[in-house]
């Protein structure tokens, strides 16, 4: 294995490293297709610190996973252009060799996937899966060692009697035990970042909590940065610090997470809360959908991609919202909270149009 | 490739309220053939007051309503057969086990719970798809449980399903004329030359350009194939919807279309739906009335107010407080949550007594013995739990015992009868059993 | 796993018990007396009513179907001995009849011809996995591409030509237009008779044409199956692990890539097995597809009888290998 001197010293740079431990800078990522080339992210800034959740938000294809397998290295070189600069414990890993790259992927950094099932290999054990991640950055560790510390991350992640469940098969768990397996193998070199994509979609809500319970947890201990990529907004209140919304491959809102769930400026934000029930929510809440799909990325809208469904664009002087892209700006709740949107008062939009039809008792409580 | 002409036209409103979403839809199928279509079709000359205007707040119950379909005491076991030369039958999956609820007309009623609670057979046998191993459901006068497949066919067409996955619920090789159509010339209900107009009325209803009848499903977008969905299960004019997780496959803004539109679909053709989910803010939206399941059971039925604002059971309290919470962005933090522990116990060979009561905090030694009953304890709220009561205020002592004539302990007591005749009735009684002073009470 | 080979087995037989009664039957009924063959070659082709009755007679024709099928169900198990006119032929068990050319006792002729058939099944089937799987690997690896375009419509060309146009066309490049010196002499030659070498270039250009055409042909199994295995979320998650492709590629994707390549082989070598018709012809081959060939021309009965069974038997017992391979290979699978 030739990746052990590298591991080693990007460990050491990793703890010498300070600020952000990730990066992400005007990150493009481009595929050439038959029909010409589909930029799936463009222009993508962020940054996780150690210890932090950022949460991406978004719906199919609006870029949030291909931004954070772009982070992982995971886009086939032949298939994916990607510009911009993502920095890893201070590494630039944008055009970094494979075998750099590799030694970085599930030791530093770590990818956890949404269907366990279909991202476990069905033919080998549990164990197997989880020493072969040990063992490739691991290479003086001998095979018990490996066994030992599968039979440990097992526990870690509360499989109950992991020193015999390590000896079985993914489809001999339950859907919650398969993520935490996953979630096991993802932290079995105590990566300093954690991408979980979708990590609880397919799960039951009782599971979903006590995986959750179990993210946090973790990332309390390793002390990660970790990304939550959902579309589930519940899940992003209750566990992101920060949170990035996209839509159509730009991020077109980003704040703390309290700033984006209770203030958001930026229309698109405030279609997915009006779109989505609340277990609490008032019964007069009204159910508003997003009209319309989202945009093809072939040929994406000019001027702010989501004009075409957004039903705040007669708000905005002119034709600017379908000539000219806006800017991410500061939004009027702080200078950490960003928004792209050309609409002058959203926050009075917002407060006086939207509130009342989707959340008619927090009207109540703001007069 | 051309561009439909009449794609602007089309924005105007319809009686039904969801052209916002049949506008949007409409502009994917023509960015389809045509390249600059997404954005040349807007919805620029809709603003958010007449949006939100077609939007729909939560279905409220009518209480009035008569039931539609009345299920009593249904079962489905599946045989386990054991493995070797001969195969015997070893034992079942008691899949569901005597649950009894009524779905009011023009009304709905929710079935949530976990994967592997038997909402989804449930779905299945009221569509028969199966045929159940024991019970009744009652639909206009006649038992669907006991019909012959050839019995069941005119009935058939008053209960239709609305499927989870447009994606495969379609098939690829068919065009929507053909797949919208073919119940009507199954049935014979329309003479041939009529079916492509009622064909293109059921297209227009679900918000899809009737024009596109002879595309196919590939053509189309999710969220318009689960309208593709919709209009098959409306062709027949059914009385009975069963949604088995209608919207769990599409994207969030596109939830809310179908939903909607569901709703304008029950309102308009006073349709009655079981719909089925285990997305709880979805189902709390829609359906009025809900039942929560556990392991082939319901454990909670009632209103929403009281499911969702007090519920009694142990089961669908830790339900609840596993949702995350958008508003919890405004505090921080997770919520206080009841932790279940574990995966829920094989069907196979259910836990005696009460089938929560391994993961269940309250549970003790009754809960071994007696199968709590599902007990009526409000004017629309019924609860199977020995310790049934609101969270933070479960009773020390079973509730039940002077019901089923045991013991604190659940053993029988001698010369006590059980004296509550009013357990498995499908739907509410005048007088309920009040938690409080352990009393049948009344209105 | 063990009772389901039971039961397998036990299917096997009824079906084994199935396809003997319907060529015993088809023979039966057919539009000629089933003797006439046999008739006909005793006498040169002057076989007479009284000599055709003479030959139904002494072969049981006359008796009831029943009542002869019986007869040849005991003489597998425990011989019999076999009238044809005048003259009297003994069969040991298991007996399968006796050629109504040869006059020898079926099994016995099948048994030598067994090594022939099988010389050549596994020396083909050996090429055309040695060269198949690994070039679909790479085919898979580098799919879209110009090589991979080139090499996939190459083979779908010459799978498409007709396997026994192909066979002919090898056989008569390499022996009759270039003279390959050394292979030119195709048949089987036994090791034991001829040695090692004499064998081997015996059967040389049979294996080549099986491999080259055996091996487009799994080149684009191996192909789909692996862009297939390749494109799975184990995939990814293997290379988030950090492994190095080569790891990627063949322990976790060409692993799950085999099973179903596994599962056609099985059929495939089973159906190699039972007698390759056109190979052995060509070829001059001395084994069970030849022989079956001869037989249905020269209206043997027993023969073909005997070859049909022995097909069923092999494709049985190569099924049933698949099944059990498979659920080695695939731990999901779980036989019951």
């Amino acid at each position: 294995m030739t990746s052990v001197p590298m591991t080693q010293s990007s460990a050491a740079e990793r703890d010498q490293h300070e600020g952000p431990f990730l990066q992400v800078e005007n990150l493009k990522v481009t595929f050439p297709t038959q029909d010409g080339p589909v930029t799936a992210v463009s222009g993508l800034t962020y940054s996780v610190e150690k210890g932090k959740t950022l949460g991406i938000v978004g719906e199919s294809g609006s870029g949030k996973s291909v931004s954070s397998m772009a982070v992982m290295g995971l886009h086939d070189a032949k298939s994916a252009q990607i510009s911009g600069s993502i920095r890893v414990g201070g590494t630039e890993v944008v055009g970094l060799s494979e075998s750099h790259m590799r030694g970085l992927r599930g030791n530093s950094m770590a990818m956890i996937f949404q269907d366990a099932l279909a991202a476990l290999h069905p033919f080998y054990k549990i164990g197997g899966q989880l020493e072969e991640a040990y063992l490739v950055h691991h290479s003086s560790a001998s095979k018990r060692d490996a066994r030992r510390k599968a039979i440990e991350m097992l526990d870690r992640v509360g499989i109950p009697q992991p020193d015999r469940r390590v000896d079985d098969f993914p489809h001999q768990f339950s859907g919650g035990m398969r993520q935490r397996a996953m979630i096991a193998m993802g932290l079995i070199n105590d990566p300093s970042l954690l991408i979980a994509d979708e990590p609880t979609t397919a799960l039951d809500v009782t599971v979903q909590a006590q995986i959750l319970d179990l993210l946090q947890d973790l990332q309390r201990e390793f002390n990660s940065a970790v990304i939550i990529i959902t579309h589930d907004l519940g899940v992003i209140a209750e566990m992101a610090d920060d949170v990035l919304v996209m839509y159509a491959g730009r991020c077109v809102e980003y704040g703390t997470a309290k700033q984006i769930l209770t203030s958001p400026e930026m229309p698109y934000t405030w279609g997915l809360l009006s779109s989505i029930p609340d277990v609490t929510a008032s019964t007069d809440a009204r159910l508003i959908p997003i009209p319309g799909n989202p945009p093809s990325l072939l040929r994406p809208p000019p001027g702010c991609s989501f004009h075409p469904r957004c039903v705040h664009s007669s708000k905005v002087a002119g034709d600017l919202c379908s000539t000219e892209l806006p800017e991410l700006l500061p939004a009027s709740s702080g200078t950490a909270h960003l928004k792209r949107c050309h609409l002058t008062d959203p926050v009075g939009v917002y407060r006086s149009e939207v509130l009342p039809e989707i959340a008619p008792e927090l009207v109540e409580e703001t007069r | 490739m051309t561009q439909d002409p009449n794609a602007q036209a089309q924005i105007e409103p319809t009686e039904l309220g969801a052209n916002a979403a049949e506008t949007g839809d409409r502009q994917l199928t023509d960015e389809t053939s045509d390249a600059y279509g997404s954005h040349e079709v807007g919805v620029g000359n809709l603003d958010f007051a007449t949006v939100a205007e077609m939007g729909h707040t939560a279905t409220q119950l009518d209480p009035l309503a008569p039931a539609v379909l009345s299920v009593d005491n249904l079962k489905m076991y599946f045989p386990v057969k054991s493995s070797g030369v001969v195969r015997r039958t070893i034992g079942h999956v008691q899949a569901v086990d005597g649950i009894s609820f009524e779905v009011p007309k023009g009304g709905s009623l929710g079935l949530v719970g976990e994967s592997g609670c038997g909402k989804s057979t449930t779905g299945r046998l009221i569509t028969r798809l199966y045929k159940p191993t024991g019970g009744s459901m009652m639909f206009e006068g006649q038992d669907l449980a006991q019909l012959n497949n050839k019995q069941m066919k005119p009935l058939r067409r008053d209960v239709q399903m609305i499927f989870q996955d447009p994606y495969t619920s379609l098939n690829p090789r068919h065009t929507v004329g053909a797949i919208v159509g073919a119940p009507l010339e199954v049935h014979k209900i329309v003479p041939k030359n009529q079916v492509l107009k009622r064909v293109q009325e059921l297209l227009e209803v679900v918000g899809l350009n009737p024009e596109h009848y002879n595309r196919y499903p590939n053509e189309f977008s999710g969220g318009q194939r689960q309208r593709i969905g919709i209009a098959r299960a409306l062709t027949l004019n059914p009385k009975v919807l069963v949604a088995d997780e209608p919207v769990s496959a599409l994207d969030v803004s596109i939830q809310a279309q179908v939903v909607n539109l569901l709703q304008d679909i029950q309102t308009e053709f006073d349709v009655s739906f079981l719909f089925i989910a285990h997305d709880l803010a979805i189902v709390r939206h829609f359906c009025p009335e809900i039942a929560v399941m556990y392991l082939g059971k319901i454990v909670e039925i009632g209103d929403r107010e009281t499911i969702y604002g007090r519920p009694h059971h142990p089961y669908t309290q830790a339900l609840l407080s596993a949702v995350p919470d958008v508003k919890q962005a405004a505090i921080g933090g997770r919520r206080e949550r009841i932790r279940l522990e574990g995966d829920v116990p094989s069907p196979i060979n259910p836990p005696s007594g009460c089938r929560f009561r391994t993961r269940c905090q309250f549970a003790q030694e009754i809960c071994a013995k007696v199968e709590p009953p599902l007990l009526q304890i409000g004017q629309r709220h019924k609860v199977a739990c020995h310790f049934a009561g609101e969270l933070g205020a479960h009773p020390a002592t079973p509730v039940t015992t002077a019901l089923l004539g045991v013991d604190d302990q659940g053993s029988p007591v001698s010369g006590a009868a059980p004296t509550n005749t009013q357990l498995t009735i499908p739907g509410y009684e005048e007088t309920w059993y009040d938690l409080k002073t352990r009393q049948t009470t009344g209105v | 796993m063990f009772a389901y080979v039971v039961k397998r087995l036990i299917s096997g037989v009824l079906v084994l018990t199935l396809v003997s009664m319907g060529i015993f039957l088809l023979f039966w009924f057919g539009p000629s007396s089933p003797a006439q063959p046999i008739c006909d070659r005793e006498t040169s082709n002057r076989c007479t009513q009284e000599k055709l009755a003479v030959y139904e007679k002494t072969l049981g024709y006359n008796n009831p179907v029943y009542e002869e099928y019986g007869k040849f169900v005991k003489g597998v198990f425990v011989g019999r001995t076999l009238t044809i006119a005048s003259n009297e032929y003994p069969c040991a068990a298991p007996c399968l009849g006796v050629s109504f050319r040869t006059k020898q006792p079926v099994k016995e002729e099948l048994v030598s011809r067994i090594p022939a058939t099988f010389s050549v099944a596994i020396g083909g089937a050996f090429l055309y996995l040695l060269f198949g799987i690994p070039i679909g690997v790479a085919a898979a690896r580098r799919r879209g591409t110009v090589a991979d375009k080139a090499l996939v419509s190459s083979f779908l060309f010459i799978s498409s030509i007709p396997y026994y146009l192909f066979a002919l066309l090898t056989w008569l490049y390499l022996t009759i237009t270039f003279e390959v010196p050394l292979f030119s002499d195709t048949g089987y030659f036994a090791i034991t008779e001829y040695g090692p070498f004499k064998w081997f270039s015996g059967l040389f250009l049979a294996w080549v044409a099986l491999g080259i055409f055996g091996c487009t042909q799994y080149t684009r199994f191996t192909r789909g199956a692996m862009v297939e295995a390749l494109s799975e979320d184990y995939i990814r998650t293997a290379k988030a692990k950090g492994l190095p492709s080569r790891t990627i590629v063949y322990r976790h994707g060409l692993r799950a890539a085999l099973v179903p390549v596994v599962t056609i082989f099985g059929i495939d070598f089973g159906t190699l097995l039972a007698g390759t018709i056109f190979t052995e012809r060509i070829f001059e081959i001395q084994g069970i597809g030849w022989w079956s060939l001869e037989a249905v021309q020269g209206r043997d009965l027993p023969v073909v009888m005997a070859t049909a069974l022995f097909s069923a038997v092999v494709l049985i017992i190569s099924n049933l290998l698949v099944d059990v391979i498979y659920s080695v290979l695939d731990p999901r699978v779980r036989l019951s």
